[in-house]
């Protein structure tokens, strides 16, 4: 078969889709999003044989996983490393309840930053839950890796954590298919009661989870994705996880390393290879993409033993991604650089788009606020955290998803009245709900603005679990009906809107102000489609 | 063989289609292939990349060491000089000539196109106007691709066929025009190099 040329995400969807997938859950978010994105296109998905849906937030995403795999089906759930955060719950118990159909978590985690708050690293999360980790080096392995991974969770009833970073995620290389395999039929676990986290079914759960440690660390020590590669020159060891391996070999000719490596893909740390390695070598560099996880592991609180380098000696940089040349540098090789960038090359942050109904929603809300003290706008997550620069330099914080709403809250609480939430539509349903339900119960003076541009912009325009509900949902939540408000964010209603929003700043209980316009990029999308729909229907007639 | 490119311009310009055309010949000539691309935030008119790798051997790392990219094409002249850290002191720059504002301090062109007349390989043309002239305003891209094809090492013919192949479903006419606008680049190119490809 010929090779397609996929995403590091793209070949994780079509791996899943070829391993028996029955079921793909997840809330979107960079750099996890195409994952989901790329099964939901699949022909598999289109004619019904696979469900590929995104839940309100990862967490109800990573609950209905769990319960396809409770009827014994091949479950994917996909997010980005903080979306982890807010499926923890789930995670965490998932692992103390075991899986029946294979279950893989898929966790994209975002060294850098370049899309994210934080770049924590979702191998911790994986150890945490006492789970098996996989953590592919390429596209193929990604590819490969969702087959092994669902056998591995079946052989175990465990879910499985598939730890990627940003760098894979939205790398293409060409992928090699497997033979594809028939999805499971429906089969319950064989103890009804192995979901039941009551506290005395809970405790033999956990110490059979406990029990289960050393098979995983055996399996590891199998896993062709670990390999312990002997080489000559033993002053050094290394250890490279997960795409680590690539930048490592990049640096010498014909990939060949002088010094033994063991290359890990495969988690809980394979025990006896990681003893042989330290055991040869006088020295260890340890190469991983996010937190010093495996470095933390090896040195030890006292570290007492062999000098072990990265990024907690300063051999690395403490934040960021790897690359080729901190690489180089860590080895004591060469460096190199072209010419420095010339200053007359100025920054170009990200924007927002022309036209953007959020243009004219902080037009307005900074009008309405100038008579007051500044830092009382509370943002959110999505394309309106863009309001944070020039122009607008409207929004004072931007924290995790909801957290608009209750810091606004808490604000209020300390007199900083009127405080000021911004928050989109689906960052709404995802984790403000519950935070307006705190602010109606304390009738705290807050003005809630949620923008409802009908989409997950920022990711790419997926479905807003919100759309065609938020004044019902603020109507159920308590929200007095006339002070939930509609606006149309455009230039030409700004004296209207205006008003509007100065009203609910001087209303000292909850409004919410919902300026209400499709966002630009999906509108354009739509309007081809539309196009494309006639144009084919004139050819057909 | 070896290429690496890096592709480079503002989010939204679509330096995707080229980094597809480029992929889809090296893939047809049985070339390894790796891009890394950028996806989220930056997207939203911020200054976007592209590492693009072609082999006919393995290839290991996603990213394109500093200082060893062997051409910078970009469809942006300021974007093109952000990643001279990453280009080899033997490497090729190419790039539109028309800049895209979307900043106030935008700087200066004639200080812009100093800057890029002093590296000693640089291809530079205005890739609007040309695609403009040819009745096709959408096909800058491909005359950026064409004014970087002779340094590319990969047939001309099978980027040709790499155009025909991505437009297929859109009809003759439009893969005639970008096969003129991939032309127009190149002919501008080898008359500003005497390169011959």
């Amino acid at each position: 078969m010929q090779k397609l040329l996929l995403l590091g995400d793209e070949a994780i969807a079509q791996g899943a889709l070829d391993a028996g997938l029955s079921g793909i859950y997840a809330y979107p978010g960079t750099p996890s999003t195409e994952i989901t994105e790329y099964v939901k296109h699949s022909a598999e998905a289109k004619n019904g044989k696979v469900v590929a849906s995104w839940g309100a937030n990862e967490k109800t995403a990573m609950e209905a996983a769990l319960g396809m795999s409770y009827a014994g089906k091949r479950a994917m759930v996909c997010m980005k490393h903080v979306g982890l955060n807010v499926a923890a719950d789930a995670f965490v118990n998932s692992a103390i309840t075991g899986a029946n159909g294979g279950l893989i978590v898929v966790a994209a985690d975002d060294p850098s930053m370049h899309s994210s708050q934080n770049e924590q690293d979702s191998r911790f999360y994986g150890k945490f839950a006492l789970i098996p980790i996989l953590e592919p080096g390429n596209q193929q392995e990604a590819y490969d890796m969702v087959h092994y991974g669902f056998e591995l969770s079946e052989k175990f009833r465990i879910p499985v954590m598939m730890r990627i970073t940003t760098r894979l995620a939205h790398s293409r290389a060409g992928v090699a298919r497997l033979k594809p395999k028939a999805q499971n039929e429906i089969r319950l676990p064989e103890n009804l009661k192995q979901f039941i986290l009551l506290p005395a079914n809970a405790r033999r759960q956990y110490k059979h989870l406990l029990g289960t440690q050393a098979a995983f660390i055996n399996d590891s020590e199998k896993s062709a994705f670990n390999q312990l590669m002997d080489h000559p020159d033993k002053k050094l060891g290394i250890i490279a996880c997960g795409l680590a391996y690539n930048y490592l070999v990049e640096n010498y000719p014909d990939h060949r390393v002088p010094h033994p490596v063991l290359r890990i893909g495969q988690y809980p740390l394979p025990e006896q290879m990681v003893s042989r390695l330290y055991e040869s070598c006088d020295s260890l560099l340890i190469l991983e993409d996010g937190y010093p996880l495996v470095e933390e592991m090896i040195r030890g609180f006292m570290n007492n033993g062999k000098p072990v380098m990265g990024r907690l000696d300063g051999t690395i940089p403490r934040d960021g991604e790897l690359n080729p040349n901190i690489v180089a540098r860590a080895l004591g090789l060469a460096d190199t650089r072209g010419n420095d960038i010339p200053k007359v090359v100025s920054n170009r942050p990200p924007s927002l788009c022309k036209g953007c109904p959020h243009i004219y929603s902080y037009n307005a809300l900074n009008e309405a606020l100038s008579s007051l003290t500044r830092g009382r706008v509370f943002a959110d997550i999505g394309c309106y955290t863009l309001g944070a620069l020039e122009p607008f330099d409207a929004i004072n914080s931007c924290v995790d998803m909801g957290a608009s709403i209750t810091m606004a809250k808490g604000a209020a609480d300390a007199g900083l009245v009127p405080a000021v939430a911004v928050i989109g539509d689906s960052t709404f349903t995802h984790s403000g709900m519950t935070g307006l339900l705190d602010a109606v119960l304390a009738k705290s003076p807050v003005t809630v603005m949620i923008l409802d541009n009908a989409t997950t912009a920022m990711t790419g325009g997926q479905d807003s679990a919100a759309a065609g509900k938020i004044e019902d949902i603020c109507q159920a939540i308590g929200v007095e009906k006339e002070h939930i408000r509609i606006i149309n964010p455009l230039q030409k209603y700004h004296g209207e809107n205006l008003a509007i929003i100065r009203e609910e700043l001087a209303y000292e209980g909850v409004s919410v102000v919902i300026p209400r316009r499709e966002c630009i990029q999906t509108a354009a999308r739509r309007l081809r489609e539309i196009k494309k729909q006639k144009e084919t229907n004139k050819a057909e007639a | 063989m070896k290429k690496d490119i890096i592709l480079a311009g503002v989010g939204g310009q679509g330096i995707l289609s080229i980094a597809a055309t480029i992929g889809t010949a090296a893939l047809s000539q049985g070339l390894n292939l790796k891009q890394a691309e950028v996806h989220g935030m930056s997207q939203r008119g911020g200054d976007v990349q592209s590492n693009l790798r072609i082999s006919d051997g393995e290839i290991a790392s996603d990213l394109i060491p500093m200082g060893k990219a062997d051409m910078i094409i970009s469809v942006e002249p300021m974007e093109s000089l952000r990643y001279l850290p990453m280009l080899s002191p033997e490497g090729w720059l190419v790039t539109n000539t028309k800049p895209y504002i979307n900043i106030r301090n935008y700087p200066e062109m004639d200080e812009l196109m100093a800057e890029i007349k002093a590296l000693p390989r640089h291809v530079t043309l205005d890739a609007d106007e040309i695609a403009r002239e040819l009745g096709s305003p959408k096909s800058a891209n491909m005359v950026i691709l064409g004014a970087a094809s002779p340094f590319l090492d990969i047939d001309y013919t099978s980027i040709q066929d790499a155009i025909r192949a991505i437009f297929r479903r859109k009809g003759d006419e439009v893969i005639q025009v970008n096969l003129d606008a991939l032309e127009a680049g190149r002919k501008q190119a080898m008359l500003q190099t005497g390169h011959t490809g």
